[in-house]
């Protein structure tokens, strides 16, 4: 039986593998600036998660192999070694290997969450609550008017809470329920909550930033691919949480230009 | 540290009545076998709820006959809410960490055996011991109550997030008396545990009789102790975070919301509070917690798997200042929950290090035992298969977290069915082989009958092949950006997955059918299984050597033992064979003693 269970590991750790080599079930395409950063730093984990875990299956799969079937006259034998030989192995290999991973993604990591947006970044805002999101573009004075949480009104559209009597900032805003970008150009989004702890993660994009009710976030991204991807909510907001998602389009910048000239007359 | 000869006894007269004997027990044995069942009910419940939550999320508008006797208002002509779906998923999720992955194998192994390992007659303060069961039992009552309050129980995951915990029913069903009763239940736990955390603290350094010193504890006792000392430190957050939840909602203040929230175009009454806060302390229980489901396995595993090996582990003392130092560790990864969660980003980079860095005694502890299991005679039973299975789950499980301990792929994987495949192999399957191995191996000492090996091997097979087919997907399903908790999947990209989703169903219902075998063994071994003599697998420590099978009231009649030799003699030639007893006073060819 030993044997038999030595086999079914190795057949089973196989398995496992067959689907990521052939990249069977995948990340979206990446359409973002940053995104191969992350991108390489996945593969490179894979590789070494990958060959750790099928070396150590089949280990245990050959010992188990070998010595269940040991005979009455055997003589116990220790590993070459000892354990220094182990806990030196765990050092050298998975230690360095973690620490590698970890400076090598700490780039990753900044060239997301680190760095300042460009300076002519395309500001916009986003809004969650239950169970949308709400984008808001400044218009052409490029500038978002405040939001006063006692307006909020969804049975109005008065998503923001926007004081459009009184705020000249306001005044051209521009809401909408899908957003859109240009494409190539960077964007500088600002995220807060309306109510309860949402999440913006647009797998395309590479990026994933919880909203915190009571703090204002951003995320800055460049998408370079035209295309139509989506948004979805992945923290834990209420019943209607696996139908919380939002359209983005990344359009030609003449498209993106007519797009919100078109949901500016919409207001 | 010092150990004992005549000292102190915990001494309580054997109990003649019914329910001294049998209810209110002051026996650390009958203790340990309280907390066994009510681990048992519990994991029955928690899995009859997965069940509920696979077919869903494989058939969403399939009507489960039934379902609307459960509840009227969560399944209506028998076809499961969103709502409900995330009811369900929490109450899962809450009775599976806390009142099985907590209770089975740290306090219900650890209660029978701990002090028969040091060598004692009972804890030291059995009554605390006792109060430790019946409250954490309150405890579970109070939660499985929510079930059946109008609203029904909390919707907010096991994590209950703030402020969707805290804003009350205006959050949705279940979040006014649902939290409350859920925050409530995980309090009482937490005083339950924290009473058990003291007995188990105190017997290991106190209680241990002549000759045990620490370092002839055997490994099981070590992970027991180790565990402990996360359980006091863990649970002394979570409670009064559940405290300062509750408060929330029924005392009108607002730690967990700040102000200006609009729900349902209604402006909040809270101002102050922090949503982060509520994760910084959660978390900073949270991570112990799932070293505290693990440890006490990697312990029961290697104490199970060493009697099968016939010789001695490689090295006895790294093992056990491997377990020490993840359980150190564990205190300073929490943040690696919280990588994108609008924290500080450095701070993110900050707790991805320890979290790197844990792999290593993780890493530590697989190398040992591979490495004890050269040159031995590897005995293969049911109780061994369960160990030498615990180690593939655990590479599996753990291999994934190399993934998620790096911020830059959490973006990728946070929030995705690629955490819920990583914590399932660590605590669903490896912490269950655990309790597993534990079982088969110690129920002849518990109950003086074998179970059935042809029913146990069976029970394995199925259960090993089963596992790999439910859990294996669930990170194929996460690198393709499946986000979890989601009770029906209507996003486009989502859409090719979902065959991959019945496919885990039928696994998840099949194999949680095939531990019906394992129930059948339990019970009809209790009662019609082979008498089993005193030590049916040759061990060598202390629970081997009770005067009988089960051990009596005061585990070891008149005199308590003296310790001669380290656990695990194996592989030596001695009188008795290829092993000495701990309370053998023959000196042997080829020991091992390091003490």
């Amino acid at each position: 039986m030993g044997k038999f269970f030595a086999v079914t590991i190795v057949v089973i750790a196989i398995l496992s593998a067959i689907p990521i080599v052939r990249h069977t079930w995948e990340a979206p395409a990446d359409v973002s600036a940053h995104g191969a950063l992350i991108d390489e730093q996945m593969s490179e984990t894979m590789a070494e998660a990958g060959l750790s875990f099928l070396a150590s299956q089949f280990l245990l799969g050959w010992f188990i192999w070998r010595y269940s079937a040991f005979k009455p006259g055997d003589k116990i034998k220790s590993f070459p070694g000892g354990a220094k030989t182990m806990v030196w192995a765990a050092f050298l290999l998975v230690g360095t290997e973690c620490l590698a991973l970890g400076v090598f993604g700490v780039k990753a990591w900044a060239s997301v969450y680190l760095t300042p947006p460009a300076a002519d970044a395309m500001t916009m805002q986003v809004q969650a609550g239950q169970f949308a999101f709400y984008f808001r573009y400044p218009g052409p004075d490029g500038k978002l008017g405040p939001i006063h949480a006692n307006l909020i009104n969804e049975a109005n559209q008065n998503f923001y809470g926007l004081d459009q009597d009184h705020d000249t900032d306001s005044k051209d805003d521009i809401v909408t329920a899908e957003m859109a970008i240009p494409v190539n150009r960077e964007v500088h989004l600002l995220m807060h909550s309306k109510d309860v702890g949402h999440s913006f993660y647009v797998p395309a994009l590479r990026v994933h930033q919880d909203f915190v009710p009571g703090l204002d976030v951003s995320l800055h991204f460049t998408a370079t691919k035209v295309g139509r991807y989506e948004i979805v909510c992945t923290q834990l907001c209420g019943l209607g949480h696996y139908n919380m998602k939002a359209y983005l389009s990344v359009l030609s910048p003449q498209d993106f230009d007519d797009w919100i000239k078109k949901q500016a007359a919409l207001q | 540290m010092h150990d004992m000869s005549a000292h102190a006894h915990a001494t309580h007269q054997a109990p003649t009545s019914f329910i001294r004997k049998h209810v209110f027990s002051l026996d650390h044995k009958v203790i340990g076998k309280q907390y066994y069942g009510m681990a048992l009910a519990a994991v029955i419940i928690g899995m009859f709820l997965s069940w509920l939550m696979r077919i869903h999320l494989g058939w969403t508008n399939f009507a489960i006959p039934g379902l609307h006797i459960l509840s009227a208002n969560g399944a209506p002509g028998n076809v499961m809410t969103p709502e409900y779906y995330l009811q369900l998923m929490t109450m899962h999720a809450t009775i599976m960490v806390f009142f099985v992955l907590t209770t089975a194998p740290f306090a219900a192994f650890g209660n029978y055996f701990l002090p028969i390992q040091v060598g004692a007659e009972d804890m030291p303060f059995p009554h605390f011991n006792m109060m430790s069961f019946w409250v954490t039992f309150v405890g579970f009552l109070v939660l499985v109550s929510s079930f059946f309050v109008s609203d029904g129980p909390t919707l907010g995951g096991w994590t209950q997030y703030a402020p969707l915990s805290a804003v009350g029913s205006v959050g949705g069903p279940g979040q006014g008396l649902g939290v409350v009763l859920w925050a409530a239940s995980i309090a009482i736990f937490c005083v339950g545990q924290l009473l058990g955390s003291l007995n188990f603290i105190t017997t290991t350094l106190d209680m241990r009789t002549k000759g045990m010193s620490m370092w002839r504890l055997p490994l099981s006792a070590w992970a027991w102790f180790i565990t402990s000392v996360m359980g006091l430190t863990a649970f002394a957050v979570l409670m009064p975070a559940c405290i300062l939840l509750i408060l929330d909602h029924v005392a009108g203040t607002s730690f967990f919301v700040p102000s200006n929230l609009v729900i349902n175009d209604q402006m909040q009454p809270h101002a102050g509070g922090s949503t982060l806060l509520w994760q910084h302390l959660f978390w900073f229980f949270g991570h112990p917690e799932v070293y505290i489901a693990i440890v006490p396995g990697m312990g029961i595993v290697s104490h199970v798997l060493i009697t099968n090996l016939r010789r001695p582990m490689l090295s006895h003392r790294v093992l056990i200042y491997s377990m020490g130092a993840l359980a150190v560790l564990s205190y300073m990864v929490y943040g690696h929950h919280m990588f994108v969660s609008g924290m500080n980003p450095v701070s993110s980079l900050a707790f991805s290090f320890p979290t790197l860095v844990i792999t290593i005694p993780s890493t530590i502890v697989v190398l040992i035992w591979l490495g004890s299991l050269y040159g031995s005679k590897m005995r293969i039973n049911t109780a061994s298969l369960f160990a030498l299975g615990f180690i593939s789950m655990f590479i599996s499980g753990g291999v994934s977290g190399f993934f998620l301990a790096q911020p830059s792929i959490d973006i990728m994987l946070h929030a995705t069915y690629f955490v819920v495949g990583h914590f399932h192999m660590v605590m669903g399957v490896a912490a269950m082989f655990g309790i597993f191995a534990g079982t088969y191996f110690w129920f002849p000492k518990m109950y003086g009958r074998m179970m059935n090996e042809t029913l146990g091997k069976t029970h394995f097979w199925l259960t090993f092949v089963g596992a790999y087919c439910i859990f294996m997907p669930f990170h194929y399903l996460g690198i393709a950006g499946n986000v979890r908790r989601y009770q029906a999947f209507v996003d486009d990209y989502l859409q090719p997955l979902i065959p991959v989703h019945r496919f885990i169903t039928v696994a998840a219902v099949a194999t949680g059918a095939v531990q019906l075998i394992f129930l059948f063994n339990l019970f009809y071994s209790r009662f019609w299984g082979e008498p089993a003599p005193d030590n049916p697998w040759q061990g060598t420590s202390l629970e081997w050597s009770t005067p009988t099978t089960p051990p009596p009231h005061n585990n070891f009649g008149d005199h308590l033992p003296v310790v001669y030799h380290d656990p695990y003699q194996y592989g030596v030639e001695s009188s008795t064979g290829d092993y000495v007893m701990q309370t053998s006073p023959e000196q042997v060819n080829n020991g091992h003693d390091e003490a």
